[in-house]
């Protein structure tokens, strides 16, 4: 939609796309609100997003290239009395740091036996160049090579097979795929910046049912849970069929594991009497064996050695209520990638009248003095838009956020890997790894591995992406375990293990840190902050209900959008006012342009 | 407020349900009488099929029409040949499974699946089973899907050892299936059969199909059903396929027992199974000529029963000086049984033992008493930590009976009072089967002294079983029990003579009936209280001592002299 056409008042304006903006956005939309969701940048979903691994390329030079500097304007002849300008800034400052990029796959299509591998590690470092460079070419072609994927990906696909029926990473003359077979193949990633997963029961789930936005994506059940003790993956037995298959456990484990799973979905008297003592402890008086605490502890209730015994069995409930709501684990997955959810939100909001500009921020805030309240807004092109209320992504807060609170980081890992690092009866695992902290790393380390059933890799291939609190870079934090658990050039001893073909290592601003709210800002601006290093996203969903609520204290939240045949259309309503009319059509419009998900419509 | 989207009320979308039921109730009326007219008039045609398949298709469980459809497409098969008909049933599938949809248990729709699968000319197995795959990941306890399903795998003739692996799968992923876990034992006797050969016993003609699985192949199954049990104790199934793992000895078809008594010039016969004595082939053969007689059962009550008598005619055997050879043929069984009166005894018989024959094991296998130990171990393991588990006490029992019912008798009598009060709902249940337990191990007892006395007292008994067992016993003593009535069964007991039943709640004294050795009945302290409870005791001719004293019977006025009359052979009566 140009920008010439966004007209001057709305009730909110939302600048930023992601998850927490998205939902106050459908949200605010689905009660009547005027919503006007901006987002500077080219891409939704802000650090939420899912790129194709070409896009991923260009992400890569944009954040280390920087932003571009922004040209001060004077907006004072926009200001009425009493009023006075906050100017926000760009958003990528900060969040985004140490990025570096490790490429191992060679560079064109070859048969690549063993032996070569200490010829790719020789490079290895130069690709970090290399990897920019050649990248710009591709985004120009990237709509070339999209047309050519269907022939070209059909012969690839017939290459991959080849691996993955026989399953064995011991092969020792198996094709290796190729850089170059990465970017032609790029539109099949969907990669996401940020490494989360669903609870079923979670509070993400619940709204999308409860709203009806479920209605925009699919998801697939993270098929099994894994975790990593004493350098090796072991399956964590968590449902019944699990348990009752596991090879590992002795029948009587199985007893003592089954009764302490079912025993303490209720809160009983003898919880209280470990209330101040830690879940580990706890665990240890339950005559568990050492194998069983292990899975309950880092595995089921993912908590540390001192979490508290009532934080520790309220994980463990959290995740016991999520089991078998859709499968055999408590986890799903949004099929293409985490980005989807951000923007099936925005689509809601569109579908109930939000309008939506991709590259186009805010610049000022106009603030009423005496009622410290934001008035009105500034856009990009000077346009001076009115609004109620204002909600933004602390990242456009910038410096007024860093200066006061020690930021926290987390050290992200995304790897494409040739094969999983446990092969079982299917290729195509959704598995949910945990590796306790201690093991290799400082941190906890949580790890999903996704297969190309998920619609984030291209056949043959599986996306890992690996997360932890930060201690150092994330390369510094990361790429020990990466040696570890898979075969790259630096791997000590050879092994079974996957390849790792290319990997990226940032670290990202951890959304947990207490936000910026009170500090001089008007009453009626709302700061949703950015991703955090949880599994769930309880965080973000209950931010963006508490914002809503401030914003309308009156109204439901997110209440089920009614069925299509439900809705009366022009005509079939007796007086429609001339204000739902536009609505109305902004929204269908923006249903039917499909321009609000290019990913999509592959 | 303004910028809202208008949605329908309630109101309104009711009432354009409504209307829109209605619509569709019209067409369905007028289609289902359109069908009915034409079935009344014979028609077969295809405009038949389509009014069927629009109704059917709505509701798949309309009987009649699906007979009609059969009846149009037998028709239809006189008139086109196979190409056309392979085209018709197809089409035929393809709706079934859109009924299915509508209701994957409609028997209608399976029903008309198999008939039409076997009817097709080149029929595709293979479909079929994927199909029934499909239903079944969607709903693994689908019995009609499980119907078919052994059905199109009988038909296909599919491999024995896929299918035990398609039962692994359905009960890896959930183990709560008594499909999956019947349909393993219907798999295993024919894929791991039990290799040892047992000597051909010309009185055992089994079935063509031994239902012994081999010893490997079994330890296999107790492992995996383990698995099950010690992650849920709750779930039956398991339990239900492990007794069934444990109990596959069979018990052979015998003639267990055959008494004669020269005295009553009578012959009683007991069987290891009831049967029924004008229906089976039964032969009597004295002294090598065979003798007509008429068999009857203990008691009018019953056609089928375990013992069977018959009286020889007058004069045949009541000479003590001569000695008699007695055969008994079962000819349907091909099995017999000698007896030998020798001179100058009263009575004879021939039987096995209760002992020889492990008779009352039979139900777990003995097949090997190191894997029953092991598995009670591990059965214990598992009441240690689930010490209220009923289904882990009562195999603890059945595993202990099979290995050693008189050895654990405390114990299993300990185990029966836990399961009382933890199963509350079923403890007369357990009370009947402890006392069947029991009687057992008094049956063993009496059969290591090898004496004629049976007696069990003060041990709660609420009821009797085992009665065909006690043929030859004289002398009972049940005093002290919880005894409501002596059944029909009991008339079985056809040598006893001193029968002692005090401080019970008798008031049915049914199978005191034709005894012809009982002298002395002892009945204290029950609830008899009319005198036709005691009319039974008339039919037993050698009646002469009675005491009823402690029942109500003995408060009625004239009570002497009707009892006088009603048992003229009683001399020494105690009220």
């Amino acid at each position: 939609m140009a920008a010439e056409d966004l007209p001057s008042e709305f009730d909110v304006v939302i600048l930023g796309t992601g998850l927490a903006e998205s939902v106050v956005a459908a949200a605010c939309s689905r009660v009547g609100q005027r919503v006007l969701h901006l987002d500077r940048r080219s891409y939704y979903a802000a650090n939420w997003a899912s790129f194709t691994f070409n896009a991923l390329l260009t992400w890569i030079q944009e954040q280390q290239e920087g932003p571009q500097p922004e040209q001060g304007k004077d907006w004072s002849s926009l200001l009425n009395d009493g009023e006075e300008l906050i100017h926000l800034s760009n958003p990528d400052l900060d969040s985004i740091t140490n990025i570096q990029v490790v490429s191992y796959a060679s560079e064109e299509d070859e048969e690549v036996p063993d032996t070569a591998k200490e010829e790719t590690s020789a490079n290895s470092q130069l690709e970090v160049e290399s990897a920019g460079s050649r990248e710009e070419k591709s985004a120009e072609e990237e709509s070339a090579e999209a047309e050519g994927t269907n022939t070209k990906g059909e012969e690839t696909e017939v290459d991959q097979s080849h691996p993955g029926a026989s399953s064995g990473p011991s092969e020792p003359t198996r094709k290796k795929i190729s850089y170059a077979q990465l970017v032609k193949e790029g539109r099949r990633f969907n990669i996401d910046l940020v490494s989360k997963l669903l609870f079923s029961r979670g509070s993400l789930v619940d709204l999308l049912i409860r709203s009806n936005v479920s209605r925009y994506t699919e998801f697939k059940n993270v098929t099994r849970i894994l975790t990593y003790r004493h350098g090796n993956l072991q399956q964590v037995p968590c449902s019944r069929a699990d348990v009752f298959a596991s090879r590992q456990l002795s029948v009587v484990e199985k007893r003592k594991l089954m009764r302490f799973l079912t025993s303490c979905i209720e809160e009983t008297e003898m919880d209280h009497a470990y209330s101040s003592q830690p879940y580990s402890k706890y665990l240890q008086d339950q005559q568990l064996g050492e194998n069983l605490q292990h899975f309950l502890l880092h595995s089921i209730a993912m908590v540390t050695e001192d979490t508290p015994t009532e934080a520790g069995l309220a994980s463990t409930r959290h995740f016991l209520r999520s089991l078998g709501r859709y499968g055999n684990s408590p986890f799903l997955f949004p099929v293409y990638g985490l980005g989807e959810i951000p923007q099936c939100f925005c689509r809601m909001s569109a579908v109930f009248g939000g309008i939506y500009c991709l590259r186009h921020s805010v610049s000022c805030l106009i603030v009423d003095r005496d009622a410290n309240r934001c008035k009105a807004v500034i856009d990009s092109r000077g346009q001076r838009i009115s609004c109620s209320h204002f909600v933004v992504e602390d990242g456009y807060l910038g410096s007024r956020s860093s200066v006061t609170t020690p930021t926290r980081l987390l050290s992200r890992a995304i790897l494409i890997t040739d094969s999983s690092v446990l092969p079982g009866d299917s290729e195509q695992q959704v598995s949910m790894v945990t590796i306790p902290p201690g093991e290799v790393c400082q941190s906890a380390v949580k790890m999903v591995e996704l297969c190309s059933s998920t619609m984030t890799c291209m056949p043959g291939t599986y996306l890992v992406h690996l997360t932890c609190q930060s201690v150092g870079s994330a390369f510094e934090d990361l790429s020990q375990l990466v040696t570890k658990m898979f075969q790259t050039p630096e791997s000590q001893e050879p092994g079974g293990r996957p390849t790792v073909l290319w990997s990226l290592y940032f670290n990202m601003a951890d959304g947990s840190v207490p936000g910026v709210e009170g500090q001089g800002l008007p009453s009626n601006v709302h700061v949703c902050s950015g991703p955090e290093g949880s599994l769930d996203h309880e965080h973000s969903i209950k931010q963006a209900e508490l914002i809503f609520q401030r914003i309308l204290p009156e109204e439901e939240f997110c209440p089920p959008a009614p069925n299509p045949e439900d809705i009366i259309y022009d005509g079939e309503s007796p007086t429609p006012s001339a204000e739902e009319d536009s609505g109305k059509e902004a929204g269908q419009q923006e249903e039917s342009g499909g321009d609000l998900n290019p990913q999509l419509d592959e | 407020m303004h910028g809202r989207v208008k949605v329908k009320t309630t109101a309104q979308q009711e009432e354009e349900k409504r209307k829109e039921r209605e619509k569709k109730l019209k067409i369905y009326v007028a289609a289902r009488d359109a069908c009915f007219s034409k079935r009344k008039e014979g028609v077969c045609d295809d405009e038949a099929l389509q009014l069927t398949q629009q109704l059917l298709s709505s509701n798949p469980d309309f009987a009649t029409l699906w007979n009609y459809r059969r009846e149009i497409l037998m028709h239809l098969e006189t008139v086109k040949d196979p190409d056309e008909m392979q085209k018709i049933y197809e089409a035929e599938l393809s709706f079934l499974e859109a009924c299915l949809k509508v209701n994957p248990k409609s028997y209608g729709s399976w029903h008309h699946r198999g008939w039409v699968s076997a009817r097709l000319p080149r029929p595709d197995w293979a479909r079929e089973l994927s199909l029934c795959d499909r239903c079944l990941s969607l709903d693994d306890r689908n019995f009609h899907c499980w119907d078919y399903r052994r059905m199109v795998v009988k038909v296909s003739g599919v491999p024995v050892d896929q299918e035990l692996e398609f039962s692994d799968r359905l009960i890896g992923s959930n183990f709560s299936n008594y499909s999956s876990w019947h349909y393993r034992s219907t798999l295993l006797p024919v894929l791991h059969p039990q290799t040892r050969q047992e000597p051909p016993h010309a009185s055992s003609p089994r079935g063509p199909q031994s239902h012994r699985v081999c010893e490997e192949q079994l330890l296999k199954e107790y492992e995996l059903v383990q698995n099950a049990f010690f992650t849920d104790p709750n779930d039956q199934s398991a339990w239900f396929y492990y007794r069934w793992l444990l109990g596959r000895a069979e018990r052979e078809e015998t003639i267990s027992c055959v008494y004669v008594s020269r005295e009553d010039e009578r012959v009683a016969v007991a069987f290891s199974r009831p049967i029924n004595a004008r229906c089976v082939g039964l032969l009597l053969v004295l002294d090598g000529q065979p003798l007509r007689v008429e068999w009857r059962s203990v008691h009018p009550r019953f056609r089928h029963s375990p013992v069977l008598i018959c009286d020889l005619p007058p004069g045949t055997i009541n000479d003590v000086t001569n000695e008699h050879n007695l055969t008994v043929h079962w000819t349907g069984n091909h099995t017999h049984r000698d007896c030998a009166l020798y001179t100058g005894r009263v009575e004879s018989w021939c039987r096995d033992t209760a002992t020889d024959q492990e008779l009352f094991r039979s139900e777990l296998s003995v097949e090997k008493t190191s894997v029953l130990q092991s598995e009670l171990q591990s059965v214990k393991q598992l009441q240690e930590l689930e010490p209220l588990n009923k289904w882990c006490l009562l195999t603890i029992i059945l595993l202990m009976r099979a290995l050693d019912p008189l050895g654990y008798e405390k114990e299993t009598l300990a185990h029966f009072q836990t399961l009382k009060e933890v199963d509350s709902m079923r403890s007369e249940y357990y009370s009947d089967l402890c006392c069947k337990f029991m009687i057992e191990n008094t049956i063993l007892k009496m059969e290591y002294a090898e004496v004629r006395v049976f007696s069990i007292t003060d041990r709660n008994l609420t009821s009797l079983c085992h009665l065909d067992q006690l043929l030859l016993v004289t002398h009972i003593n049940l005093s002290s029990n919880r005894l409501q009535r002596l059944p029909p069964q009991f008339a079985m007991l056809q040598c006893l003579e001193v029968l002692e039943a005090d401080n019970n709640f008798l008031e049915n004294l049914e199978g005191v009936y034709h005894l012809p050795r009982l002298q002395e009945v002892s009945l204290k302290n029950n609830k008899i209280s009319t005198l036709t409870d005691l009319q039974p005791l008339a039919s037993c001719p050698e009646l002469k001592r009675l005491d009823l004293r402690g029942n109500p019977v003995t408060q009625a006025a004239s009570v002497e002299s009707d009892l006088a009359e009603l048992l003229p052979s009683v001399t020494d009566l105690l009220l």
